[in-house]
């Protein structure tokens, strides 16, 4: 591919990841999760295992698109307490890197901070995360997105509470 | 104020009361550890977290910096993570393989059975120097049941099973569910909650607060088609909340929905069906009806005593809480499967997990957020009393009853005046 045309593929990329990090400190997480096809799949490992496989190993997180919209309705609710009041977020994402896999997907990986703040207290999620996307019309939807966290535990934030 | 008050155990009117300093004071937090945690057995991990010779696995326990590691002789040791010679870490990952334990430090080495077996320019130590005086020290006590080793800080400290009393029966149940022993799963759940640590051994043992705190999970499982409505509690099978003595306690419950090892629900899809139904006649085979009963219709989250938790009722977890401050804890989370599990079996299992269970499940991090928000309340020093007294007057107390939890306060309270075990019940089951 030409460097002209790699870097379309990453600016296509970016303003996704843009518009997801967008839609995630807003708290718009309807529109979030119809970002993904219904074959999706939401991994995030342990932080003792990040290579963890969640057919295999214990993991934090192993939505299929069922749990994922259980997931934000309960995000949605009142009653998900750790969010309720909603914590304050801030993303920024970067060292977008972008390789087609053929078959109209794309695998793209970004890295990316979240700050979190709630009851007094700040703290950031870092890690990197992975994407196999899918092109569907002029736009994309998520098939794959595992999100890999760098800290050592959960020490600062006791739990995921916010969607990484 | 005097140890003795901290606790008001009204047995005849059934008021069980806990004054918050219990949470919040650092005096007491030291008192805590030397009366309750360098005196009690404490767990350190699962055998099959080593499996071949030369695994080894890296832990915190009680404070101290510990590891232990499966030797040549298929033994599993335990050694204090200090050099004999000047201190430094010997181990300095969560988890590895060695065949020899080097210090980085002098580059002594030793043995995985402890023996120091190289020192660099040991003549110039002279015709005195004795290496035996230099092994791994290991920690007063170390002992295991069925797979779960612990360790105590305490040489006087009973056998361990002994001290598991009543629990062993429980911890029995939950081994038993597997054909070829258990194993846990690689990867740990660890995440921090500024709170006591107390308040997660009562609040994992709270049938109580299941409905309001979890709703949003009880709503999930409703919505998958599972048993699982926002009735009142008083419609819900009681279940039955035990103190099995030494401050073992067990809240056991009747499952409504499926249980991974073999109580189907069309949640685990068609394919589980027979599946369990093997596993069942397997258990009924080797156990009676009732003892299986038990295993695969009931669940129980058990508490032994200080701060060991083996929840099993979605899946099996071994929750470990490390107490580092009165307003911190560490909490790290396993998974227990039965080894003969793998394909479709492990993955329903896994699955079963991750919904209620763990810091990003539906129901974890509710509990962390109302643990911080009591221990944030604590400050209000004029509010000094917690109430557990639901329950006591109740003959035959169920998982929201209490009985429970009390069972834990009184022998922590019998611990911290430097009694030793208790058994007190509530004078309505005494």
């Amino acid at each position: 591919m030409t460097a002209n045309g790699r870097s379309a593929l990453r600016e296509m990329a970016e303003d996704f990841l843009f518009r997801e990090a967008a839609l995630l400190d807003a708290w718009r997480l309807d529109e979030w999760v119809d970002l993904f096809t219904d074959d999706a799949r939401y991994v995030v490992p342990s932080t003792d295992l990040p290579e963890g496989d969640p057919a295999r190993d214990l993991v934090f997180i192993d939505d299929d698109i069922v749990r994922l919209r259980a997931r934000v309705a309960r995000l949605n609710s009142r009653h998900s307490h750790r969010e309720s009041p909603r914590s304050r977020t801030r993303r920024f994402v970067s060292n977008v890197r972008v390789e087609e896999t053929g078959a109209g997907e794309l695998r793209v990986s970004a890295n990316v901070l979240v700050y979190r703040f709630r009851s007094g207290d700040g703290a950031p999620y870092v890690g990197t995360i992975e994407y196999l996307l899918r092109r569907k019309g002029g736009d994309l939807r998520i098939a794959y997105r595992r999100a890999v966290l760098d800290m050592e535990d959960l020490a600062w934030h006791g739990a995921v509470s916010i969607i990484f | 104020m005097d140890i003795k008050d901290l606790i008001v155990d009204d047995r005849d009117r059934g008021v069980f009361r806990v004054h918050r300093s219990c949470m919040t004071s650092a005096d007491l937090f030291r008192q805590e550890r030397e009366r309750i945690l360098d005196r009690c057995w404490i767990y350190l991990g699962h055998e099959s977290e080593v499996e071949a010779p030369g695994d080894y696995r890296r832990r915190t326990v009680a404070g101290r910096p510990l590891f232990f590691i499966r030797g040549k002789d298929d033994r599993i040791r335990v050694f204090l993570n200090s050099c004999p010679h000047r201190g430094a870490m010997i181990c300095r990952r969560d988890a590895g393989n060695a065949g020899v334990l080097q210090c980085f430090y002098h580059a002594w080495s030793f043995s995985t059975d402890g023996d120091l077996i190289g020192v660099p320019g040991e003549d110039a130590y002279g015709p005195h120097f004795d290496r035996t005086e230099f092994c791994l020290k290991e920690p007063p006590r170390v002992d295991s049941y069925r797979g779960f080793h612990f360790v105590s800080f305490n040489p006087h400290v009973e056998d361990l099973v002994t001290y598991l009393a009543g629990a062993r029966d429980y911890l029995d149940l939950v081994v038993d569910q597997a054909e070829r022993g258990m194993r846990v799963v690689p990867g740990s759940n660890r995440y921090t909650i500024k709170a006591n640590w107390k308040l997660l051994a009562e609040n994992s043992l709270d049938g109580y607060h299941l409905l309001p705190t979890h709703r949003t999970y009880v709503d999930y499982m409703a919505g998958l088609g599972t048993d699982e409505s926002g009735e009142s509690l008083a419609a819900r099978p009681p279940g039955a909340g035990k103190a099995l003595g030494g401050g073992h306690c067990v809240s056991e419950n009747i499952s409504r929905n499926g249980r991974p090892i073999a109580r189907w629900h069309p949640i685990f899809g068609e394919e589980a069906r027979e599946r369990m139904a093997r596993v069942r006649r397997r258990l009924v085979q080797k156990y009676g009806e009732e003892r299986t009963y038990r295993m695969a219709d009931t669940s129980r989250n058990l508490l032994i005593y200080p701060n060991l938790l083996i929840m099993d009722f979605v899946a099996i977890s071994i929750r470990y809480i490390e107490p580092v401050a009165p307003d911190r804890m560490e909490v790290t989370a396993w998974h227990l499967v039965p080894r003969e599990e793998s394909g479709p079996a492990l993955a329903t299992r896994l699955d079963s997990y991750l919904t209620f269970l763990g810091p990003g499940g539906f129901a974890t991090p509710d509990d962390v957020e109302v643990l911080e928000s009591c221990q944030a309340g604590f400050r209000a020093t004029e509010a000094e009393w917690s109430d557990i007294s639901r329950g006591m007057l109740n003959p035959r107390p169920g998982t929201s009853d209490e009985l429970q939890m009390r069972g834990f306060w009184r022998q922590w309270h019998a611990h911290m005046q430097g009694r030793s075990r208790t058994n007190v019940q509530d004078r309505a089951n005494a």
